[in-house]
């Protein structure tokens, strides 16, 4: 497992404390962060929305299946799909290894753009993961 | 909660980065930097390292001790060959099972019997319960065991270079062993003199060895074995791959996949005294009780038609849409992959060219009914539902009972 000050957690994104990350400038991809990725170990099985669909904030949107557990994935924001990661088909080790890049999960449109000021900074985060470890 | 206690490798987990966990009172690795899904593959293609030495040992002795310990086993172990080992399992008045265990003839009226993690007290206390007992000892070995399982194709080639003797690998088949529990007895021993028992057994359907060396020499042949086999692909590997691989090769986890109920319809009645016709060819403790439990649960090995699993613990079998039962154990086994139906190894001779499988989920459903290889059914959760198939084995082609190649 990673140490607190190995975790790689960008400033830039803002994180919801179930740590999906969304990216707060256009596009909006979210994925989940290193946090998350390391403890769940290798992940073997991405299940995503269809484009198209509607997500409002904290819905479950899909899950990831990891070698220890199926873990259920929430939004961070409300809005719609217009991208799925496909790549992760066929590798959805690109999760464990590139969580902000290649390993990002959808891309949505924003409903409601003021939502992402109640998501936390990478400074914030980080203080609260180290609070819930 | 008391703290977990630790294995003689723990600070070697730490120091190589492993992911942690509690598992039957130790502090565990789960996976390692490199992950589970690589360590289960390095097993199945090279050779992973497991620190067991959280599994338990007891020796049971005595004049009498053959005579007490086949009534106590399921398994006939007057029928246990010289220099090899058994598997079955301890059994409770009703047939139902207390843990699974490995015995292992020493001579002299001894037998080592390896149990799995905090059950040899347990195990000691039923023992005490039984007829005869007055007249045997049950001890722990007085030298602390440290335990590496090397597992893999690679693995014969890793342990050789343990051991000065090489004589001894010239007939060391599956189940074979040579040394003492007794470590302070044992004429086999490392290069460097280190006493030893090393067993053709293990936990992954694959090639390998179960070494047990004094606790406190149990860091040195780690490190050793890691040193020699880091660029041929050996990998230590955690609880996580350990779970996969046992699953592939359809070995029980004790506690989950066989426990307190009757210890039969599954697929490891090979633990059991029986003649062709199903008659016991020999007494033992909870004979009567399995013979006559009724309705007992069938046991069988699934395989999925592809990586995706449902959660074990929420898990109900649908046959018909009509719930038939729950699944004890659901893994991916990453090694596997469907062609044209049938399942395919990485290890596989007639793989495909450029074989590269997503993996299969499988594992073991516990129904009120019996099905048949290729019968299908469906395992649901709140998330999903995911059709399996009925199998006999799951991951092919493995390598456990491989002929060892001297040369």
């Amino acid at each position: 497992m990673k140490d607190f000050d190995e975790l790689v957690l960008p400033g830039e994104l803002r994180y919801a404390k179930d740590h999906e990350w969304v990216s707060p400038t256009a596009p909006h991809r979210i994925g989940v962060s290193d946090f998350a990725q390391d403890q769940l170990g290798d992940i073997t099985f991405a299940e995503l929305p269809t484009v198209g669909k509607s997500l409002t904030v904290g819905e479950e949107f899909g899950s990831l299946e990891s070698i220890k557990s199926v873990s259920s994935l929430y939004s961070p924001v409300s809005g719609k799909v217009v991208a799925v990661n496909s790549a992760l088909e066929d590798d959805p080790g690109l999760v464990n290894r590139e969580p902000y890049a290649d390993g990002w999960l959808i891309e949505v449109e924003l409903a409601n753009p003021g939502e992402l000021d109640n998501l936390m900074d990478g400074e914030t985060y980080q203080a609260h993961v180290k609070a819930n470890a | 909660m008391p703290a977990d206690r630790l294995t003689p490798l723990h600070d070697r987990h730490l120091g190589l980065g492993a992911t942690m966990a509690s598992f039957a009172g130790y502090d565990m690795p789960l996976w390692y930097q490199s992950g589970a899904v690589r360590e289960h593959l390095a097993v199945v293609t090279a050779a992973g390292l497991f620190d067991t030495s959280h599994m338990d040992v007891i020796i049971v002795s005595g004049a009498e001790a053959e005579t007490f310990l086949n009534y106590a086993f399921t398994r006939d172990i007057t029928s246990v060959r010289p220099n090899r080992c058994g598997y079955g399992a301890f059994l409770r008045d009703d047939g139902s099972c207390i843990d699974d265990g490995i015995v292992y003839p020493l001579g002299d009226g001894r037998y080592g019997i390896v149990l799995n993690a905090a059950m040899a007290e347990p195990v000691t206390a039923h023992l005490r319960t039984l007829p005869g007992a007055e007249a045997v000892g049950v001890t722990r070995p007085a030298v602390p065991l440290g335990k590496i399982d090397i597992q893999g194709p690679l693995a014969f080639d890793l342990v050789r270079g343990l051991f000065a003797d090489k004589a001894m690998f010239s007939s060391f088949p599956y189940f074979a062993f040579t040394g003492d529990f007794q470590l302070d007895r044992s004429q086999v021993r490392l290069d460097d003199g280190t006493p030893a028992v090393l067993s053709r057994t293990g936990y992954t359907g694959e090639l390998g060895f179960e070494l047990f060396v004094p606790a406190d020499q149990a860091g040195p042949v780690w490190d050793r074995l890691l040193e020699s086999g880091k660029d041929r692909g050996v990998l230590p590997a955690g609880l996580a791959a350990r779970d996969s691989l046992r699953t592939g090769a359809v070995l029980p986890l004790s506690h989950q996949d066989i426990g307190p109920w009757p210890f039969r319809n599954h697929p490891w009645m090979f633990a059991l005294p029986m003649a062709g016709d199903g008659s016991f060819t020999k007494d033992f403790y909870g004979r009567a009780g399995l013979a006559g439990a009724t309705d007992v649960p069938y046991t069988l090995p699934f395989a999925g038609f592809d990586q995706r699993r449902v959660e074990a613990a929420e898990s109900v079998v649908l046959h018909d849409g009509r719930p038939v039962g729950k699944a004890t154990t659901i893994v991916s086994d990453m090694a596997i992959g469907r062609v044209e139906g049938r399942i395919v190894s990485i290890a596989s001779p007639g793989r495909p060219d450029g074989f590269k499988p997503r993996g299969l989920a499988c594992g073991f459903v516990r129904c009120e009914r019996e099905f048949l290889p290729g019968d299908r059914v469906v395992l649901k959760d709140a998330r999903r539902e995911i059709p399996v198939e009925i199998v006999r084995d799951i991951r092919p082609d493995r390598t456990a009972r491989k002929a060892l190649k001297v040369t």
